[in-house]
């Protein structure tokens, strides 16, 4: 019930023995530590649990261990590359785009696979790629500043 | 909410051989592809599989690609996101590209695929109307050989496919449709991705020059009867015609006759027929003056009501 995989977890090759039924979500937080991806709704309708899985985000709470053999995992602790912050997670800190911050890591890994694709979005396109992340506490504009300002820093650097 | 059990997993890489696997292992069996139906019917609807067969190791069974004839074949294992996003898609039927960004968020339409969705068989399922729409067949493999049918003969009922349990769905192809094609898929649904359809109303049809009259009318109902359907008189009224608002009113109020909807938690039959009726009017009438370009999720969602 047991299968041995092989992953890249936040660009680092690691081998693990993993229950077969362990969620993804479990694996990170219980067996891993890595307890900065959050549980939600559990269902997928929440975006907490947002995980960049093959460079795509997904809901962490609906993938099973047993299937994730040779998979690349990016998990809200990878985000940063270096000493200096993800111009994603300066943008939420500096135009307030958390409040109590539980779904701030499903949407700050949502925003940068976003803003991979995408790195001059409308702002009504960055609603429509934040909409499976759901926040109760702001109105979402300050997110989605924060997103908008992102943005603005990625194509600064990219033009420097 | 629970948790999976400790289960076995298998990770074969051929069709057959998967099929032979849940023929030999025996009850208890489930075929994995994305996992976002299979994993929330463990947790919330109290499955518990003994095993789990995951198809994703097979090749072959994803992408999207043109066939010399003109067709398009979808493999099993495209995600919903792939459909969205396909080029290919996006230039040739915009509004089947469309109806698979309707499901879901982008994380969910990253791991659902257009094979699972169909093999799920949940009546109001987003694509199924639209690929109906196409005349889009299916190919279905089992450990005796392949055959191939209609998707609109594919389901059965709510959950209920032609497949016998050994069966995998392994392709989706659309016929080559005539260049002056036109379509649209209106998702109703308050929350719209985020929600199951209310009612879904997929049309397509083409046009002949230099009258406009409208030829092979397809109009496929989704969340109104037990699977997928077409409103084959509403179809007939429009046939031959040259789209006018009343000739998409008749249509509509056919539509809704021919619906067989039930009443639950998102609604009640009545409104949902009367739904099928204003949506089967306005997406006769957006697939006539819908250019094929792509259009954002804002202006789509806004020529819906």
């Amino acid at each position: 019930m047991k299968t041995k995989i092989q992953i890249t977890l936040n660009g680092k090759s690691t081998t693990l023995e993993v229950p077969n039924h362990r969620l993804l979500l479990d694996l990170l937080r219980d067996e891993i530590g890595l307890t900065g991806t959050k549980e939600g709704c559990g269902t997928g309708d929440c975006g907490a649990c947002t995980v960049l899985l093959n460079g795509k985000p997904v809901n962490s709470c609906l993938v099973l261990s047993g299937e994730l053999d040779g998979a690349d995992i990016v998990t809200i602790e990878g985000l940063k590359i270096g000493p200096e912050l993800d111009p994603v997670q300066k943008a939420f800190l500096q135009d307030g785009g958390a409040q109590c911050g539980y779904c701030t890591p499903g949407m700050l890994m949502m925003s940068k696979a976003l803003l991979s694709e995408n790195p001059n979005p409308t702002e009504e396109e960055i609603r429509f790629a934040l909409s499976g992340n759901l926040c109760r506490c702001t109105g979402y504009a300050k997110i989605v500043e924060a997103v908008q300002d992102a943005a603005a820093e990625i194509r600064a650097k990219s033009v420097r | 909410m629970k948790r999976p059990e400790p289960l076995e997993m298998y990770q074969p890489t051929s069709v057959r051989e998967a099929s032979r696997l849940l023929k030999e292992t025996g009850p208890g069996g489930w075929f994995l592809a994305g996992g976002t139906d299979l994993v929330i019917a463990i947790k919330e609807k109290g499955l518990v599989p003994k095993y789990i067969i995951d198809l994703k190791k097979i090749p072959g069974l994803s992408g999207i690609h043109e066939n010399s004839d003109g067709s398009v074949t979808i493999g099993a294992l495209a995600t919903m996101r792939d459909l969205e996003i396909s080029p290919l898609i996006v230039k040739q039927y915009p509004f089947l590209a469309q109806s698979a960004a309707e499901v879901g968020s982008i994380q969910i339409r990253n791991r659902a695929t257009v094979g699972g969705n169909m093999a799920n068989a949940t009546p109001s399922a987003d694509v199924a109307p639209s690929l109906i729409a196409l005349d889009a067949t299916v190919k279905i493999a089992g450990a005796s050989g392949e055959r191939s049918l209609p998707l609109e003969e594919f389901f059965r009922g709510p959950g209920q496919t032609v497949m016998r349990p050994e069966e995998i769905l392994t392709e989706i192809t659309i016929p080559k449709t005539s260049r002056a094609l036109v379509g649209e898929y209106i998702k109703f649904s308050p929350r719209e991705m985020m929600d199951l359809a209310y009612v879904g109303v997929a049309v397509a049809f083409a046009r002949d020059e230099p009258e406009r009259r409208c030829r092979d009318v397809r109009i496929v109902l989704g969340a109104v009867a037990p699977t997928p359907i077409r409103a084959r008189r509403a179809e007939s009224l429009v046939e031959g015609q040259i789209l006018s608002e009343d000739v998409a009113a008749q249509a509509g109020e056919e539509a809704a006759r021919e619906s067989k909807p039930i009443s639950d938690v998102r609604s009640s039959a009545e409104y949902r027929r009367a739904m099928v009726r204003s949506m089967t009017k306005r997406a006769l009438l957006n697939a006539a003056t819908a250019g094929q370009e792509r259009i954002s999720w804002v202006e789509r969602r806004d020529r819906r009501y």
